[in-house]
């Protein structure tokens, strides 16, 4: 295999893996500042029991986003050297300024969290919390931003034989990456509350501290149905800036091949991409796509025939990857409204097949993430800067297969372990559930 | 070309942060295992160091990302080229931040021991790798027009494992004072103790890496041509030396702070040898990487200073806020909060 599929392949391994963890970190920081706020409030024992126990499965998924992002700062520069050279002038501010602006204070915080109980006030230690969720959050923001560029270069030109930064406010306002931002933190925050309470509803089945679980889903489900909706809503925005900015990508998002006006969308589909068609469609719905694309029920829709081969992204993954996204979005928003009906109306521990439900759903909004970047991502190719700059010729030059080979298979091996780690910790933790109340432990 | 100048200054510093900080991490780390004798105070040497060791590893995450902004070309090339040891690195560095958090987290003992053993391997390998990257990148890397010529075992040079060695012993040294420092009772007595046993050791490590430098590296010669530079490594060696000198009189913190200094001063004297190099080529100097050929545009460098003017302070402000909540000892009770599993 040549070295350019097999970084590929570590590029899409590493970072997939990376972002098993990002997004709870991205949600649950808010969840548990927001449940340490109201200890700090109300004085209640309750929520300073929950800001504990969820704080702990924090911190254990915390660690892990934490080792694995170190790997991607490298790994521009390990194995893509020829594109850290060709675009460092401008894809290295956002990067640089991720760590100064948002790693630090981070990192800072929570040890600051962690070990600070009893050594500042409930306020103080509160605010650390809430500095977490800045730092988190901003170093979404930034890295974003660094991929809406490879996504849709702005402010830059051609010049010494790179391309140069000669607009760093154009690189801040890329519409691609804000949008960008919006949908994956958004993405992330649904995450976390589908994790409340999936691990919520586990505990409601068995009956096991119901107070406190039924708070703790009561506290998730309206973050969880505000997220649903923002999630399909910046979704739809995304799709718009796809079709403006890298109609490829959204082309094979849709399987269209042909170029149309007023194109209808196909509930039903399977690309054929070896003859250029689908070999099932079925189901239109008249003018939607052009409606999606566009925001115009009458506007041009590209199809992929319109492109020469080589620069045409492979459809299949791309297509089913975001089908499946599409589809579980729109399981979350039903999913929202359940959650947040049963339990306002405090029916939620009636509701068994419910909590079922929702137990086996905690891996649905992973997968979507996931699926969300190989769209993304895959969708992008055969660029690495879109339109700037192929995939292949971004590799650096001095690296040997057999050099990849033997990386690939030390972080498949390093990664598998910590994964196995992970999710054993993580279940030990959430399956013994929080620690018990100073009442509760006085009568046992 | 005065921001190229600055940038390559900030661009050491921020290496030499990252040992000063990181370094008494990895120095505990690789010590822990034998001052400390039971579980309890394994687990007061962790969290001597435990609220604040990701906020140090950040700087080396700054680093990494101020090479990519300021010096992209240096940053290509130096990961690209170093693909191998960089690799060995990584993996140090993340089984060393999930033994850490992990190590708490279950209560078996064999299962802390294992922890315990990956703290002291990786933070070995860690300083091990640094040292041998940076006594290559001192000696020059074989680079010319068709690429690099170099392999993982020409790295393993008697000078590169000489820098390795010498980054242990200041590491080693650093991290016995931190926990002179920072513990209490019997654990503080026998870091006491090791200070003083590994000095003489790490003495001559020092001296016979500066003496090997002059034939095996071209450091020396920024220093003859401008002579008045020679302070750098003359504060470093006395840094060196009052580090036991104050250390015999008991003056703990501050043979700590002459500590910090050293390895800020030893790095500062890598960093002005090699100007205005960032890595010489060992094979034709019309191909090392110098400030003027691998840097960013004026423009970027413009931004880049901006940023860093608003943040860094900022960041050290808080920085140093927290090291005052979290100063003095540590006590040996298991303490309260999500802590006390550490
Ligand atoms: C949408 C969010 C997002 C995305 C796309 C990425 N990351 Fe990330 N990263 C985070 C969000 C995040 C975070 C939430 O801020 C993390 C996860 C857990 C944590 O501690 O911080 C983090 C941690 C983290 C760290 C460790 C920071 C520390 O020690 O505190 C590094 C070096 C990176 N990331 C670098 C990268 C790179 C180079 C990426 C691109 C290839 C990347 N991340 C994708
Ligand atoms: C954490 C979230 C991310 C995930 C899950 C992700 C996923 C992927 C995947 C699956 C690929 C492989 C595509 C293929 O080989 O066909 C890829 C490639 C790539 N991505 Fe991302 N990505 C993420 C974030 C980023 C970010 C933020 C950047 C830039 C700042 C980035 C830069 C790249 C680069 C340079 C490649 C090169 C390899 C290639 O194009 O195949 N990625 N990514
Ligand atoms: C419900 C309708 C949804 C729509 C219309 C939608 C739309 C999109 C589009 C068009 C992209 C590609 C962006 C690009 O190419 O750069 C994308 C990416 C992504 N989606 Fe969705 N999405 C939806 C739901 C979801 C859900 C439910 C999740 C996860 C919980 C999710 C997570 C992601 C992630 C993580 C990415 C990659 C990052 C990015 O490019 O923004 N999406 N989405």
């Amino acid at each position: 295999m040549d070295v350019v599929i097999l970084s590929r392949l570590q590029f899409a391994i590493t970072t997939l893996f990376h972002f098993m963890f990002v997004p709870l970190t991205l949600g649950l920081s808010i969840l548990v500042a927001w449940m340490e706020t109201r200890y700090v409030r109300t004085g209640d024992e309750l929520y300073l029991r929950m800001t504990r126990f969820w704080g702990k499965l924090f911190l254990v998924n915390f660690a892990l986003g934490i080792v694995t992002g170190i790997t991607l700062e490298f790994q521009f520069g390990m194995n893509w050297a020829e594109y850290s050279r060709y675009v460092g002038d401008i894809f290295g501010a956002p990067l640089a300024i991720e760590a100064t602006a948002a790693f630090f204070l981070e990192s800072v915080f929570i040890g600051l969290w962690i070990f600070g109980w009893g050594k500042v006030s409930k306020k103080v230690h509160c605010f650390a919390m809430w500095m977490v969720v800045l730092g988190s959050n901003m170093s979404a923001l930034w890295i974003l931003l660094a991929n809406g560029w490879m996504q849709n270069p702005v402010g830059y030109v051609l010049r010494n034989n790179r391309a140069e930064m000669v607009d760093f406010a154009a690189l801040l306002t890329n519409p691609y990456g804000l949008i960008k931002f919006f949908h994956t933190i958004i993405s992330s925050h649904l995450l976390a509350a589908f994790f409340v309470m999936g691990v919520s509803a586990w505990h409601l089945l068995r009956k096991s501290q119901p107070e406190f679980f039924r708070r703790s889903f009561r506290m998730a489900a309206p973050f969880a149905l505000v997220a649903a909706c923002l999630v399909m809503f910046s979704g739809d925005m995304q799709a718009s800036v796809v079709a403006r900015y890298q109609p490829t990508k959204f082309a094979a998002l849709e399987s269209t091949w042909e170029t149309q006006r007023g194109a209808p969308m196909n509930l039903i589909v399977w690309p054929d991409a070896a003859n250029e068609r689908n070999a099932v469609q079925a189901l239109p719905i008249p003018k939607m796509l052009s409606y999606l694309a566009h925001k115009n029920l009458n506007s041009e829709v590209k199809g992929l025939k319109e492109f020469p081969v080589d620069e045409r992204p492979p459809v299949l993954p791309v297509f089913l990857s975001f089908r499946a996204m599409v589809g579980m979005g729109i399981f979350f928003v039903l999913a929202g409204i359940a959650a947040v009906i049963f339990s306002r109306r405090g029916l939620i521990d009636r509701q068994r097949w419910f909590l079922r439900l929702m137990f086996f759903a905690i891996p649905l909004p992973y997968l979507a993430n996931q699926l969300g970047w190989i769209a993304a991502e895959v969708g992008r190719q055969p660029w690495i800067v879109y339109g700037l700059m192929k995939t292949s010729a971004g590799i650096s030059s001095n690296l040997a297969a057999g050099q990849v080979i033997g990386s690939l298979v030390g972080f498949t091996l390093l990664y598998g372990g910590l994964g196995v780690l992970d999710f054993y910790l993580l279940t030990k933790i959430a399956a013994k559930g929080p620690e018990k109340s100073g009442i509760e432990k006085q009568e046992a | 070309m005065t921001l190229q100048v600055m940038w390559f200054a900030l661009w050491g510093l921020l290496w030499a942060l990252y040992f000063m900080l990181d370094g008494f991490t990895l120095g505990a780390g690789m010590l822990h295992n034998y001052i400390a004798r039971d579980e309890s105070q394994r687990q007061q040497v962790i969290r001597t160091f435990g609220p604040v060791w990701d906020g140090n590893e950040v700087w080396l995450i700054t680093a990494g990302g101020a090479t990519f902004a300021a010096f992209p070309t240096t940053y290509a090339l130096m990961f690209s080229y170093l693909y191998a040891p960089l690799l060995v690195l990584l993996f140090g560095l993340i089984v060393r931040g999930v033994s850490f958090e992990f190590r708490g987290l279950n209560p078996g003992l064999a299962w802390k021991r294992c922890w315990d053993r990956a703290i002291l391997f990786s933070s070995l390998v860690i300083t091990l790798l640094f040292g041998v990257a940076f006594g290559n990148i001192f000696q020059g890397l074989p680079m010319d027009a068709s690429g690099y010529h170099g392999s993982l075992l020409a790295l393993l040079n008697p000078y590169g494992l000489l820098t390795g060695l010498f980054f242990i012993m200041l590491f080693l040294q650093h991290g016995a004072l931190y926990l002179a420092v920072k513990t209490r009772g019997a654990l503080q007595e026998r870091a006491r103790r090791t200070t003083r046993t590994l000095w003489p050791f790490m003495l001559a490590v020092a001296v016979a890496f500066l003496a090997f430098t002059a034939p095996a590296t071209a450091l020396y010669d920024n220093f003859k041509s401008v002579p008045s530079l020679w302070v750098v490594p003359l504060m470093a060696a006395l840094e060196l030396i009052a580090v036991r000198l104050l250390a015999g009189q008991g003056k703990w913190l501050r043979a700590f702070a002459a500590s910090c200094a050293a390895i800020v001063l030893v790095v500062a004297t890598g960093i002005v040898g090699l100007f205005p190099d960032l890595i010489p080529s060992s094979l034709d100097p019309a191909y090392s990487l110098s400030l003027s050929n691998s840097s960013s545009s004026p423009y970027t460098l413009g931004i880049m200073t901006v940023v860093v003017a608003i943040f860094v302070p900022i960041v050290i402000a808080y920085k140093i806020w927290i090291y005052r909540v979290f100063r003095g000892p540590v006590s040996d009770a298991a303490e309260e909060g999500i802590g006390g599993n550490y």
